[in-house]
């Protein structure tokens, strides 16, 4: 089934990490739709979301490929799971002193901040979720943006399991947990 | 190849103790001061190595300085592409791990090639590269280029070493990396400074990567479901790959098909797995494979994968491919597993191990019925004529030769196209390790380089090269080498005057438009006196056998020129972009039916 797919790459977080993961899906001709990476909660370990779009199969592929990398410690699909999967907005908009009331208002409906204020404009910081984040950015857009930038989901499971790394990192055998696995079972180690 | 696995501490600590005593020094005083370049050798030593291919440069001077005091010997190539080819010929006899050096920027581009080439066929490989001094990376430095952004896709892993104190470290890494799970090509990159900055010197006995754990041993479930395909199976076939070779798996493989009596055909890079003379063994698959292979492949209720990548030129179009068949799938690496191929049953492990227990779970079975239709697929007229040479020299009638003359027993290098196909198919393989062919990458002038590593890991062993005239034009220079090394090597040249792989396909599929595939070359037995080494033309059958005779005769390298029909073509083939049911016949041994 093709849908879209948030992964969870925990890496080593060595020098040119990102270049090799990034560089192993364009030469695999995998898309990458987003992709955002930062500190875990391990040190020398970070974490980066990915998010694709793909074929079931196509996106198990990834996850084996990915394994290949001596950097990758675990890669998790959290795709199908119960998960919180937001990102972060900046939105510069054109604030005319007749449409600050209306803009302010916007805002307070979708939890946004501002968090600068010219004569001529308003700076709003939102955090949500993706479908979230379009739909404040569709009802400003009638005002003018200056500018935008947003950094692309960073997700997490809910409740007690983390995708974190076990001790030694690789994949686990309990099947309810969307790490890759090949076919009926068998467990997928890098190379 | 089995390959082989880091050294053991007791091997290193013995190797700590160079040749000037700074071993016996360190006893009292603790580990040696050495230069980053003294350090590259001992740990190299350590790792049990003993020849490398190279070619030296600024950045790797300090070095080549240290190399007369190390117990390394150095063959200097003539071009440093030849030098990865000649550790991958190196590697695949020896099973261990083959070495390069090249010195920054263009030296380092050179051998990106072969790495490459290494890559696509699972070959282990160490390569070390200068760099330049640290404080003039990234500044477009003389000599400068970003080697490791450049081989990210053509390297298993790659280091761009930051400290001298990293250096044994990082050897010690790429070592294991090379030669563990899924054998391949791994580069270091160390910059001139390092090479010369001082650093106490201990060689690690341990690698602890804590995101590359190898799957050796397979679950037991999987190999449970594979005997339970197998016992179900009527007409199984096991295809066997280069894994078996690089696993070092030909004994429990040849007591796997014993026990289950199931056919074997090969991949390209397969053969020689198992002796290609037992009745078991039914000879190559794919493009250019037998029919009765390709039709076996159509007629089979179970295909046993052990050891291949599915690669295109094997399979042919995939949904012809193997139709009626279920799919078991053995590798080292999962990411092979439903790559190319659905497969029904998966087994991730080492190859030795997984036979080792899949031996344990099969029954012991005959399967001559199905063996016997099989055999009563081949192409009789084609065999039939094998047997009754026709009077010019046909290129497999020269592969024949060469085979009956060294028994089989000779290592055989190729570069590609028609010959390195003909060879496939008539040199008859009965032993591991002596197939030496570019199988992924298809490097042309691949031959000679790889049968000079053959011969400097094998120097027991006859070796053969046989390259094409297009090829052996590309690798030219490595004459030179083997000269200077004093090789005792046989370079067969099938010379057709045709880029003839190419002309074939020209005229197969694109109406005779012979485009820039008519090739000339220099007078080889000519050429050969130029380097000071023995040149023989061939131009009559009956001149064949006594050129093989004379030059197996004479110690060091001898280049023969055999003159051939120029536009013979290799049959069977698979039309690019067919399935393998749709080969093409030779006219003349077509099947009446
Ligand atoms: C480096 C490289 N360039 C181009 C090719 C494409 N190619 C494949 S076979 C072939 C012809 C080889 O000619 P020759 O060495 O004379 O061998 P023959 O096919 O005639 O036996 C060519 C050009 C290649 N495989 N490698
Ligand atoms: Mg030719």
């Amino acid at each position: 089934m093709k849908q879209r797919h948030t992964l969870v790459v925990l890496v080593e977080d060595h020098p040119g990490v990102l270049n090799r993961v990034v560089s192993l899906m364009r030469r695999r001709s995998f898309n990458i739709d987003a992709i955002t990476v930062g500190h875990s909660e391990q040190p020398g370990v970070s974490r980066m979301t990915l998010v694709v779009d793909g074929e079931d199969e196509e996106v198990e592929q990834v996850g084996k490929q990915l394994y290949k990398l001596m950097e990758v410690l675990k890669v998790t699909d959290l795709t199908g799971e119960s998960c919180v999967s937001h990102e972060l907005a900046l939105i510069k908009v054109a604030a005319k002193a007749q449409h600050r009331g209306e803009i302010l208002q916007v805002a307070a409906i979708f939890g946004a901040k501002v968090v600068d204020a010219t004569p001529t404009t308003l700076l709003l910081e939102a955090t949500g979720r993706e479908e979230r984040i379009d739909a404040l950015v569709a009802m400003v857009r009638g005002y003018g943006i200056r500018e935008l930038v947003r950094t692309g989901p960073a997700a997490m499971v809910r409740g007690g399991p983390s995708a974190g790394a076990k001790e030694n990192g690789r994949p686990e055998r309990d099947r309810d947990r969307k790490t890759v696995t090949v076919g009926d079972g068998a467990l997928a180690m890098a190379n | 190849m089995a390959v082989a696995h880091p050294q053991s501490p007791t091997r290193t600590e013995g190797m700590a103790a160079g040749p000037d005593g700074v071993g016996a020094e360190s006893v009292r005083k603790g580990p040696p001061i050495l230069s980053g370049a003294e350090i590259t050798c001992r740990s190299l030593e350590a790792e049990g190595v003993t020849v490398i291919f190279g070619y030296p440069g600024g950045a790797v001077i300090p070095l080549y300085d240290a190399l007369p005091g190390s117990r390394l010997h150095h063959v200097l190539v003539r071009f440093e592409q030849w030098a990865a080819l000649a550790a991958q010929g190196y590697a695949r006899v020896t099973g261990r791990p083959g070495v390069c050096i090249a010195t920054s920027g263009p030296g380092a581009t050179n051998l990106v090639t072969g790495l490459a080439d290494a890559m696509l066929d699972s070959v282990p490989l160490v390569a070390i590269t200068g760099q330049v001094g640290q404080p003039m990376i990234g500044r477009d430095a003389f000599q400068e280029v970003d080697i490791t952004g450049i081989t990210l896709p053509v390297t298993k892993h790659n280091y761009l070493v930051q400290r001298v104190e990293d250096i044994a470290p990082t050897i010690k890494e790429a070592f294991h990396l090379a030669t563990s799970g899924r054998p391949g090509p791994v580069l270091v990159d160390i910059p001139k400074n390092l090479l010369i900055a001082k650093a106490p010197f201990s060689y690690p006995t341990g690698v602890g990567r804590r995101g590359y754990q190898p799957t050796s041993v397979p679950n037991l479930r999987q190999v449970r479901l594979a005997a339970e395909a197998i016992e179900r199976a009527e007409r199984p076939l096991i295809m066997a790959g280069h894994g078996i070779m690089l696993s070092g798996a030909s004994d429990p493989f040849a007591r796997f098909v014993e026990k289950t009596g199931i056919p074997v055909i090969f991949t390209l890079l397969g053969l020689g797995c198992f002796p290609e003379s037992d009745p078991r063994a039914l000879g190559m698959m794919g493009m250019h494979g037998h029919k009765h292979v390709n039709d076996a492949l159509d007629a089979c209720d179970l295909l046993v994968n052990i050891g291949a990548r599915f690669d295109d030129r094997a399979t042919g179009r995939l949904d012809g491919f193997a139709a009626n068949a279920k799919i078991v799938h053995v590798d080292v690496d999962p990411a092979e597993i439903g790559k190319n191929v659905r497969t029904d049953v998966p087994v991730v492990g080492d190859a030795a191990e997984v036979l080792k227990a899949l031996i344990e779970e099969v029954a012991e079975r005959r399967r001559d019925e199905w063996l016997g239709w099989i055999n009563g697929r081949r192409n009789r007229p084609l065999e039939a004529a094998l047997d009754d040479r026709p009077p010019t020299p046909e290129p497999y009638t020269i592969v024949r030769a060469i085979a009956a003359a060294s028994n089989g027993e000779a290592v055989v290098t190729t570069d590609v196209g028609q010959h390195q196909m003909w060879t496939a198919q008539y040199f008859g393989f009965d032993h591991p390790d002596r197939w030496i062919t570019s199988g992924g990458l298809g490097t042309m002038g691949f031959g000679l380089p790889s049968a000079i590593g053959a011969k400097m890991g094998r120097p027991d062993l006859e070796v053969w090269a046989v390259v094409g005239d297009g090829g052996i034009q590309m690798s030219l220079s490595e004459l030179a080498t083997a000269a200077q090394e004093g090789l005792d090597i046989n370079i067969a040249v099938i010379n057709n005057g045709y880029l003839g792989m190419v002309r074939q396909w020209q005229d197969l599929f694109h109406e005779k438009n012979y485009s820039q595939v008519e090739i000339t070359g220099p007078n080889l037995e000519k050429l050969a006196g130029a380097y000071g080494i023995t040149g023989i033309t061939v131009r009559t059958d009956a001149e064949i056998a006594p050129a093989i005779a004379r030059a197996r005769s004479i110690k060091g390298p001898v280049l023969l020129d055999f003159v051939v029909e120029p536009e013979a073509n290799v049959y069977p083939i698979v039309p690019p972009g067919a399935s393998n049911s749709e080969m093409l016949h030779e006219r003349r041994f077509r099947d009446t039916e």
